[in-house]
């Protein structure tokens, strides 16, 4: 068994730098790696490239790192519900890659599994398309997607082992997965952390071979973006 | 009478098929889960990974690892699945999602959809909405016939930046439902009490008219 736990935080960050590319996983605020991105957002480094499906919100998530200016260039799928974001964005600060959510999904994937570039009809004659290449397949019109990598991805699940094996919760998995594959030093919080052994390996999402550092993240807020429930009759 | 948010969603709800795997897009397409027929099963997908969506939760019971693509709390009901988002669109792409309904800024004649940025105004990106449109093999656009303007949202070309190409072929908006055909858009039907004459005002492009238009029915 190869043994990936850290001992903190600050070990799971080490070798981060300034002009990074990061992946960061969740979607929304669901499943977003909290400890790493409270860690990230205290150390002096700038010029990040973060890849991640949303932005966060002003006060949390990735929104931390975007208030100090830390991130460079975004590439993400949708960017609402931040004001501090739109305001980088809008004066130009802030370089933003708009990217279909599936492709991005399918991106992350492909990066971590060795696929260097695909096809997919997703964005042909929009925006999207400009400067890719177009191929008819099955009379449909594809453009060229490549893969995407990232010095450290940043990931969260529900529970892992020592060994780096992770089983994610609900909709909290999202990108996670993905993610943990196209790191090329991926560290994973998880909010319980186990020997090797004790999870059925039946079960496991993510395989520990995707994963170079865990540690059992110190505490989680996970913060609810938009509460919403039903009466009772 | 124009429709309701409420009664956009009942009437699209009408289109839905037995046994089918069936997306709902942020706003009015969400209240289409509340008026599913009677005999009708269907299982809503959720793009962030969920099939099976359930309900709202009940005060108490909301779950932060439970969201829907709209970031809003759901349940989950027997049978549900959860998955990564590289599956989920593989669920899109693929074409193993049937139905697709989402809101729209602007839809053309052709079947072009506009829904995701306002040049300098609003760029909140465009989701998962160019994947959707892009694979899904039948896709109702649920929407105010008008913006707030009171400007047509059915136009010959759409002058927004496009989220899909040739891809609706329904709309269903508070004043009438649309099909989308090669030759443009046929009016199907009108909102009850709502005349073919007021459709075409409030309607920039022109409509194919070939019989007598009915009205909604909600029986």
């Amino acid at each position: 068994m190869i043994n990936k736990v850290v001992k903190n935080i600050e070990e799971a960050l080490s070798g981060v730098e300034s002009n990074m590319t990061f992946m960061v996983g969740g979607f929304g605020l669901s499943g977003i790696p909290e400890n790493a991105i409270a860690a990230l957002s205290k150390k002096d480094i700038f010029g990040l490239t973060c890849i991640s499906n949303n932005a966060g919100v002003d006060d949390f998530g990735l929104g931390l790192l975007l208030k100090r200016k830390q991130i460079k260039k975004m590439i993400s799928s949708y960017v609402g519900e931040n004001a501090e974001f739109e305001r980088q964005m809008l004066s130009g600060e802030l370089e933003v890659d708009l990217i279909p959510q599936g492709s991005l999904a399918e991106r992350c994937r492909a990066g971590g599994a060795g696929v260097p570039a695909f096809f997919t009809p997703a964005g042909y004659g929009t925006e999207v398309e400009e400067g890719k290449e177009v191929r008819e397949y099955n009379g449909k019109p594809h453009i060229l997607e490549s893969a995407l990598t990232a010095d450290f991805a940043f990931v969260k699940a529900w529970k892992g082992d020592t060994a780096g094996n992770l089983i994610f919760k609900g909709t909290a998995r999202n990108f996670n997965p993905l993610m943990a594959m196209a790191g090329k030093v991926t560290v994973a919080e998880v909010e319980e952390l186990v020997e090797a052994g004790e999870l059925d390996p039946n079960q496991i999402h993510t395989p520990g071979i995707f994963v170079q550092r865990i540690l059992q993240g110190e505490k989680y807020e996970k913060r609810i973006e938009k509460r919403t429930v039903r009466t009772k009759e | 009478m124009a429709l309701t948010k409420q009664e956009i969603a009942k009437r699209i709800a009408q289109e839905l098929k037995h046994n089918t795997y069936v997306n709902l897009g942020i706003g009015i397409p969400t209240l289409v889960a509340n008026y599913i027929p009677k005999g009708i099963d269907v299982e809503f997908q959720s793009e962030n990974g969920v099939l099976g969506m359930g309900p709202f939760p009940f005060e108490g019971e909301e779950d932060p690892d439970l969201i829907n693509a709209g970031k809003q709390t759901i349940t989950t009901l027997d049978g549900a699945v959860l998955f990564d988002s590289a599956t989920s669109f593989a669920m899109i792409r693929g074409q193993h999602v049937q139905l697709t309904v989402l809101g729209a800024m602007e839809v053309s004649e052709n079947g072009d959809i506009a829904n995701w940025k306002i040049p300098g105004k609003m760029v909140k990106g465009m989701g998962g909405a160019m994947d959707l449109v892009a694979s899904a093999d039948n896709i109702i656009v649920a929407m105010m016939h008008t913006n707030r303007q009171g400007e047509s949202k059915i136009l010959k070309r759409c002058t927004l930046p496009i989220t899909g190409v040739n891809c609706v072929k329904k709309i269903v908006t508070n004043l009438a439902v649309l099909e989308v055909t090669q030759n443009g858009f046929k009016l199907l039907e009108r909102a009850p009490g709502v005349s073919i004459e007021e459709i075409k005002t409030a309607t920039e492009a022109d409509l194919i008219i070939d019989h007598k238009i009915p009205e909604m029915n909600f029986n």
